[in-house]
């Protein structure tokens, strides 16, 4: 199962990549995606809407169950991945590069608070 | 502790992930529940069906006990090996059980009922024939030394003959809802799917033989999930979703199993003549973007009711459902089902969406 390095993670099992522009691209894990099964739905956020850390701002829908996505900090959705909801089994099959939505964090240290790779790998083995 | 079937060892080998399914460790599926729908619809599966029990009912007053335990009527059973598609009620009509019985003469049937449900239908059947004159003359003897293997699809028949050299002869006669002998194994040509093939009863030590036998045939194996969205896709009700003992089968969709044929006295009778049904069991194609599951309140112009399974349907591309609604909801009706907070819009279609490969039901867009 891959855990990439260069990732923060969430014990909701979403990881989230700081880009250069100081933006925040969210998804969901590989762990996560092989637990939900195949996935054929995918509900992502408008763009402009503010949100609260831990708020749920997406849904993931696989064959067998909906599984709600929360926002890892707050600040403001700029983006939503709208080519992927055409092809959700993406997500399974590339679950870092099928990225969900993109947040500009209200805060940019929040992300500290968040798990790091190590931390992620402890997490899903408990 | 769970329990497990003769093929346990075989759903590890195949990489299978394990559930707990009404006390039993099965198999949910093996990589993939999509691939492995589309594989039973395009080609062949087969699912290890043998947490489900056989029953064989016996003796000279067997026909009269089954007439009065069972809603549809055994006597309609004249061919050695045909086979009828039943519920078994309580006296207010509701449903213990659904079932198939095979008939080989009037003292010699055999039932197979649900896993979850089987410590209780043979208790009922007990304690019915146990209020009959004589004990009603029957013998009830539920067959957990059998296993059983259901092969679904296109070329399944084609794949079971392959594997089980000698078969072919033995059955290639049956029509649908038959079955026939083939030394220890019975060859039922029924399923859950709506496609064709076999479910084969056997003797569980040969369990393991078979499987392999199969698989080198190319059948591949199939887990819950894709015998889920199968059976839903064929409009097939699941026992414990879309009904059980509150409901009976007039509000399941069911009323073609159940013989009402002047003088007949069976279990439950009474009461379902009593009680007209208000609801009724149908369709739903969402025609928004969404998945419907089981549980999601249904709102339509005669009042409210509420969806009983529904999934993804994986050779639709859609989201389809079986909803319990009142009896004034008419097939093409547009209905509102709420979906985790909204209201998306539905349409009301027969419960076969999918049959033999082909789609019955078409979406929208």
């Amino acid at each position: 199962m891959s855990i990439p390095a260069n990732l923060r993670y969430t014990e909701s099992h979403e990881w989230i990549r700081k880009e250069p522009d100081n933006t925040l691209t969210i998804g969901i894990t590989d762990h996560a995606q092989g637990a939900l099964g195949d996935i054929v739905f995918l509900e992502l956020p408008e763009a402009g809407r503010v949100v609260k850390a831990g708020e749920e701002v997406a849904v993931v829908e696989s064959v067998k169950a909906a599984s709600d996505i929360y926002a890892p900090v707050a600040g403001e959705i700029i983006e939503a991945n709208a080519p992927v909801t055409d092809a959700p089994d993406s997500v399974n099959s590339d679950p870092y590069g099928a990225w969900l939505f993109k947040i500009k964090p209200a805060n940019l240290d929040d992300i500290d608070a968040l798990l790091d790779a190590a931390g992620y790998a402890e997490a899903i083995d408990a | 502790m769970a329990k497990q079937t003769p093929l346990y060892p075989a759903h590890l080998a195949a990489g299978a992930r394990i559930v707990d399914f009404a006390g039993w460790d099965m198999p949910i599926h093996y990589g993939s529940q999509l691939e492995e729908h589309k594989q039973v619809r395009a080609d062949a599966g087969m699912f290890d069906v043998s947490h489900m029990l056989p029953i064989d009912i016996s003796g000279a007053g067997a026909q009269a006990f089954l007439q009065k335990l069972l809603a549809n009527n055994v006597a309609k059973l004249t061919e050695p090996g045909k086979a009828l598609y039943s519920c078994m009620l309580r006296e207010d009509a509701g449903i213990l059980d659904d079932l198939i019985v095979y008939f080989f003469a009037t003292d010699d049937y055999r039932i197979v009922v649900n896993a979850g449900t089987a410590d209780k239908d043979v208790a009922w059947m007990r304690q019915q024939a146990g209020k009959l004159p004589g004990g009603g003359n029957v013998t009830i003897n539920p067959r957990r030394d059998l296993a059983i293997i259901a092969v679904q699809g296109p070329n399944a028949q084609a794949k079971v003959w392959a594997a089980l050299p000698g078969s072919e002869t033995a059955s290639s006669h049956l029509k649908y809802f038959q079955a026939a002998r083939f030394g220890e194994l019975m060859l039922c040509s029924t399923g859950y799917t709506g496609e064709s093939g076999f479910e084969l009863i056997f003797p569980a030590g040969r369990a393991l033989d078979i499987w392999n036998a199969l698989a080198a045939q190319g059948v591949a194996p199939i887990g819950l999930g894709a015998r889920d969205t199968l059976r839903l896709e064929a409009g097939m009700n699941l026992y414990g979703l879309d009904m059980d003992e509150s409901v009976g089968p007039l509000e399941s969709g069911l009323a073609w199993t159940v013989d009402l044929a002047a003088g007949r006295d069976f279990i439950g009778r009474a009461a379902l003549e009593a009680h007209p049904p208000t609801q009724q069991l149908v369709g739903l194609l969402l025609e928004d973007r969404g998945v419907l599951r089981s549980h999601m309140p249904v709102f339509t112009a005669h009042g409210a009711g509420e969806t009983t399974s529904g999934s993804f349907a994986p050779s639709m591309n859609a989201s389809i459902a079986f909803a319990r609604v009142p009896v004034g909801v008419a097939l093409g009706d547009t209905v509102e089902v709420e979906v985790r907070g909204k209201r998306l819009k539905a349409r009301v279609t027969k419960m076969s969406f999918v049959r033999k490969g082909k789609i019955l039901v078409q979406a929208a867009n």
